[in-house]
């Protein structure tokens, strides 16, 4: 047995203590049916929320590992919501390519992930878009000393762009239209098509504003690169979550709301403790829970809103922590009310 | 296997024996075990299928290959086939099939020929150059493929812009936009003289086996390369100047952002060209070094003592018997090598697996996307065995 | 053929030396010593001169150059975050600044920064298990109780959870310890997984048969990177609703499954080339099928194929860096990761450098091991 000793008995210790660590794994799997998402998530207590790998401010890790951004603390407001605690959930990086299979196969319960709102998406993927939380569209970001002033002057261009998104769809459709031609350059990562367009592979890059925006803010001289006033499409943002539970959409879609009633009513992160004791304006009232009951026909607590407040502000809050920094204007994303497009029903 | 050469005597039928329902019957064992086996896997594969089919319903996920005939939408930088955003995902998919193809002939040959030269190299006498083919060796081939890829791709994309892009001869720009070469303006002519190529190949090898059976006979040895200079070289461009030697050469321009005009190699398919290509010949230079030393030294020394010039000695008496040690191995770096240009999609080379990514990307549909890519791998890999093994056994045959 | 016509001419050389040799004269001092040798190995034709004297500049050149990049120009570090220097050095010094800065990220990614020495330690424990099992010492079932504890203690140093170990949760895990972990376990896995597809695929059983025979060919006519698509989108589609696996998991399995087919040619590679003797002679001894495979067709088998098996691991090692397309954190991506802040973009050249230094001394003390392995088993057999 001598020779045979050594290989055989490393794939049995092996095999013994490879069951020994796969088991956790196995064991936090949940059964749960699909159909029954808030229920799913309530019995284990955290909320599963997908986010992108790294996107200043919409979702990226801090220096101590903490995720911020503006998607992230509508996750939070979405735990908050549920479970009354902010910390409740769990952040899940997904490339832009695993998105989709990662939230139809249960592993995210929703995805925030500056995703854009299309038919297909809504149908033939199975999803439901719970809102829209911002209104972007897709812009091209040439370096300064380039001498570009409009899109229009990209013909002949190479320009970066992301596969398997909206933008490499509106891209073509967009030089096909305005009869452009452009040599692509087609890269998956986000950091390796920043990289290409900032080693000059290419001469301009193109994607949603915002995320051009992140990116030209990241820089050491964001001055050397430009945004190009041309829009070419529409990028309606929003969360979005399984088919087969509309309570739980129901739920994600008033949180939302919630952010945006909460900023046209004033109400912020520090006087919403106030305003739940003394606002006398009665949609206040119903929304804060002190009266009716809004939060139960939810199937959550009535206080549910104070608490999400509380935990990360009104929508203008979230905007001005995360978004506001990359030099992004409110634009499409003000209030109905002061000439936006962000408006929620009445609460009643 | 243990029958094959055992007494004849032994292989006549056994004696009838009726199949007895016991445990000691091996027969009924062996039917036992195939049924328990098939039954499992079945009944995995069943599982994990009704689990598919269940979860595709639910999740009311599409399916089929209806999406092959629908618009992609998806701009492609370089194709070899004409190509534009409103084609079908089908066209897409093709022309990525054939961008794989691209680099994994290139490849091919390239790894070939390289690595036939290091592997030699590391034979030398010469005591530098082995040593230093022994070092490329050793490190290419202790290096992850995909770190080379990102490695040659973050060098090709610090060159310097086109507007201060490198020229090392004039009409010949290499600039992190990718390596820019003059391109003969295509015309019918040259398509004629390729083909007076062509037949000049097949001619010279018909001549070649006419010379072979004449020798036989008369054992006069023919030159055989003023015919095939004549037939390959000469032919072609008799043709050519037949038909007006038409010679257009399109110079690229620096105008606007980049260059206009002329062929251009994008630093993509350079770097994914660059990588796949040092690598396999590290380990295709491993393999002629094996089949070199394979041949007995007596094989040289014969060789030489019946005076054959160093040239014969190679080319009829060590490399016939090398080949032998070396096809085999070699059929599995070019499979490996076609496999591992799917690596294409990390840096942005659009090949079968990176457009069908992008296409199961949008489209939602995971399992067709895969089945694509595997299916198109399988067949490669496939048809590469069939040649190489068609090939091998023509080698083979020259034992006698 | 340089090498034919030059011996020719020595030989050639040598006859015509006069043969009256009534003393033993001393050979001329171009033959010998450190002469001798320059002109044998270096000098021996005007083409090798010629050779050698252009590598011998070209190789100068290159390490000159590289020296005044890598050392006389470079910058060691900076002040945290102020990259200033490195960039004024860009082009004629290397940075490897970013590699002093990153390096903690590099090697152990994500996970928390204070508890560090744990995924160190797990690395030295992976590097001690390897050097274990390598020694033939301890080629018998002593090797059992190590793995057993070694990788248990891995596990526990990883997750955490207990002793006082603050838990940490799998996705914050990353660097060199999720590149030991997908190599190991998936050499580990594999390889029983491939000696019974090996036996399976020399089986006189039709169905069993077909079926190793299948799956070989379907994995192996496949790039490893298509199978870690299927475990990253195709994967949880597979499974009951609600139930999933987690992301590191599903890219092992893929890992194992590919393993399993390339381990499974080298092992059949070894009950080939066992003399058939030794079948017929184990089967005269009426031993039953797994006596005769567990007793005296495998342990034979096995130690043959045993300089091959560490070359396919080498190639698991080097191909675990894929993974990286899935978005997994491992050595790699951890490397391209810390180039992503805007302050050290620029600088991938030193960080693939920094990497592909560790995957070189790992893959190089294998391969050589490999090779000295090779060298005795062969004297062995040779004797």
């Amino acid at each position: 047995m001598q020779p045979f000793g050594p290989i055989l008995s490393r794939a049995l210790g092996v095999a013994a203590l490879g069951l020994a660590l796969v088991v956790p794994d196995i064991a936090r799997a949940q059964q749960a049916p699909a159909a029954d998402t808030l229920g799913a998530v309530r019995s284990r207590g955290t909320l599963v929320c997908g986010v992108n790998t790294g996107l200043a401010g919409f979702g990226q890790p801090d220096a101590q590992g903490v995720w911020r951004g503006f998607d992230v603390d509508y996750c939070r407001a979405f735990a908050t919501a549920l479970f009354g605690d902010p910390n409740r959930v769990r952040f899940v990086p997904t490339t832009a390519q695993a998105r989709f299979p990662a939230l139809q196969s249960g592993e995210v319960d929703v995805l925030a992930r500056n995703t854009t709102w299309t038919l297909s998406r809504d149908t033939s993927l199975g999803f439901d878009f719970t809102g829209i939380n911002f209104y972007d569209g897709q812009g091209f970001m040439v370096k300064a000393n380039l001498g570009v002033r409009s899109a229009r002057e990209l013909d002949g261009a190479t320009i970066c762009v992301q596969p398997g998104t909206t933008t490499e769809q509106n891209l073509a459709d967009w030089a096909r239209a305005h009869n452009i031609n452009f040599r692509p350059v087609v890269i998956e990562r986000l950091e390796e098509v920043v990289g290409a367009y900032l080693a000059g592979r290419c001469d301009a890059y193109t994607t949603d504003v915002s995320g051009l925006a992140a990116t030209r803010s990241a820089q050491q001289r964001p001055d050397d690169h430009m945004i190009l006033p041309d829009v070419i499409s529409k990028e309606p943002l929003g969360p979005l979550v399984r088919q087969g539970d509309p309570r739980f959409a129901d739920l994600m879609r008033w949180v939302h709301f919630l952010l945006v009633a909460a900023e046209e009513f004033g109400i912020t992160q520090a006087n919403v403790e106030q305003a739940a004791q003394q606002d006398q304006r009665p949609e206040v009232q119903r929304m804060l829970g002190r009266t009716g009951d809004l939060g139960r026909m939810l199937g959550v607590e009535n206080d549910w809103a104070v608490k999400v407040i509380r935990a990360v502000g009104n929508y203008g809050e979230i905007f001005q922590r995360n978004l506001a920094p990359l030099g992004l204007q409110r634009g499409h994303n003000a209030l109905w009310t002061e000439g936006g497009l962000q408006y929620a029903p009445p609460f009643r | 296997m243990s029958q094959s050469s055992t007494d004849p005597r032994l292989l006549r039928a056994p004696p009838k024996r009726r199949l007895r329902l016991s445990w000691r019957d091996e027969r009924v064992r062996g039917i036992v075990w195939q049924v328990l086996v098939v039954g499992v896997i079945g009944a995995i594969v069943w599982w994990l299928w009704s689990n598919t089919v269940h979860n595709l319903e639910v999740r009311r996920i599409a399916t089929g290959f209806g999406f092959l005939s629908r618009e992609a939408g998806l701009p492609i930088a370089e194709s070899l086939i004409e190509y534009s955003p409103t084609d079908t995902y089908f066209r897409a998919l093709l022309v990525g099939l054939l961008n794989t193809l691209k680099v994994a002939v290139v490849g091919i040959v390239l790894a070939t020929i390289l690595g036939t030269l290091i592997g030699i190299a590391r034979l030398s006498r010469n005591w530098l150059l082995a040593k230093l083919a022994g070092i490329y060796v050793e490190v290419i081939r202790d290096l992850p493929l995909l770190l080379q890829l990102l490695f040659w791709y973050v060098v090709l994309q610090n060159l310097p812009g086109p507007r201060q892009a490198l020229t090392p001869v004039e009409g010949i720009y290499l600039s992190n936009r990718g390596l820019k070469l003059p391109a003969l303006v295509w015309e019918a002519a040259h398509g004629w003289a390729l083909l007076a190529f062509l037949a000049g190949i097949v001619g010279t090898w018909l001549y070649r086996r006419w010379a072979r059976a004449r020798q036989m006979q008369d054992g006069q040895p023919r030159r055989v390369w003023p015919v095939a200079l004549l037939l390959m070289a000469g032919l072609p461009v008799a043709v050519w100047w037949a038909l007006g030697a038409p010679w257009v050469v399109d110079w690229p321009v620096l105008r606007g952002f980049n260059f206009r005009g002329g062929t251009t190699i994008t630093p993509e398919y350079f770097a994914l060209l660059l990588g796949l290509v040092l690598y396999t010949a590290g380990f295709i230079a491993e393999i002629v070094r094996a089949g070199i030393l394979a041949v007995p030294q007596g094989q040289w020394e014969a060789a030489e003592a019946l005076g054959l010039r160093p040239a014969q000695v190679l080319n009829r008496v060590v490399l016939p018997q090398a080949l032998r040690v070396i096809v085999p191995p070699m059929t599995s770096q070019y499979l490996n090598l076609t496999k591992n240009s799917s690596l294409a999609v990390a840096i942005g080379y659009q090949d079968i697996v990176s457009i069908a990514n992008t296409t199961l990307n949008q489209t939602g549909q995971a399992i067709e996307g895969i089945a694509i890519i595997m299916l198109v791998y399988l067949t490669i890999s496939l048809s590469i065995s069939l040649f190489m093994n068609w090939y091998n056994a023509r080698i083979a045959l020259v034992e006698r | 053929m340089a090498d034919t016509t030059t011996r020719i001419q020595l030989e050639t050389a040598v006859a015509r030396v006069p043969g009256e040799a009534s003393a033993p004269r001393k050979p001329p001092v171009t033959a010998t010593g450190f002469l001798g040798w320059l002109r044998a190995n270096l000098f021996s034709s005007w083409i090798n001169a010629a050779v050698t004297l252009v590598l011998l500049y070209l190789v100068v050149r290159w390490v000159i150059g590289f020296v005044e990049w890598g050392i006389l120009n470079a910058v060691w570090s900076v002040p945290a975050g102020q990259t200033q220097a490195c960039r004024e050095v860009q082009g004629v010094g290397a940075c490897w600044a970013v590699v002093t800065e990153k390096h903690r990220f590099i090697l152990f990614g994500t996970y928390p920064y204070e508890e560090h020495w744990r995924p160190a330690l797990v690395c030295a424990l992976f590097i001690g298990l390897y050097v274990v099992s390598a020694m033939r010492r301890f080629w018998n079932w002593t090797l059992v109780p190590i793995w057993t504890v070694t990788l248990t203690v891995i596990g526990i140093l990883m997750w955490g959870g207990v002793f006082g170990l603050p838990y940490v949760p799998q996705e914050r895990w990353g660097g060199l310890p999720i590149t030991l972990i997908l190599a190991t376990f998936g050499l580990a896995f594999a390889f029983p997984l491939a000696i019974l597809v090996a036996l399976g695929r020399r089986s006189q059983l039709p169905a069993i048969k077909a079926i190793c025979v299948l799956y070989v060919e379907l994995i192996r006519g496949v790039p490893l990177i298509s199978l870690l698509f299927m475990a990253s989108v195709m994967f949880p589609l597979f499974l009951p609703e609600g139930v999933n696996i987690d992301k590191l998991l599903r890219a092992q399995i893929a890992i194992i499954l590919f393993a399993g087919a390339y381990l499974a040619e080298v092992v059949r590679g070894g009950l080939q080339a066992l003399p058939k003797g030794q079948y017929e002679a184990a089967e005269a001894l009426g031993l039953s099928y797994w006596q005769k495979t567990g007793l005296i067709i495998l342990p034979q088998a096995l130690r043959l194929v045993i300089p091959p098996l560490v070359n396919t691991f080498i190639g698991f090692f080097k191909d675990t860096s894929l993974v990286l397309i899935i978005g997994i954190f491992d050595l790699l991506t951890a490397g391209k990761t810390a180039i992503i802040e805007p302050a050290w973009q620029g600088f991938g050249v030193e960080v693939y450098i920094f990497v592909g230094f560790i995957y070189f001394l790992f893959c190089y003390a294998m391969s050589k091991y490999s090779q000295n392995l090779e060298a005795e088993l062969n004297r062995h057999r040779r004797r």
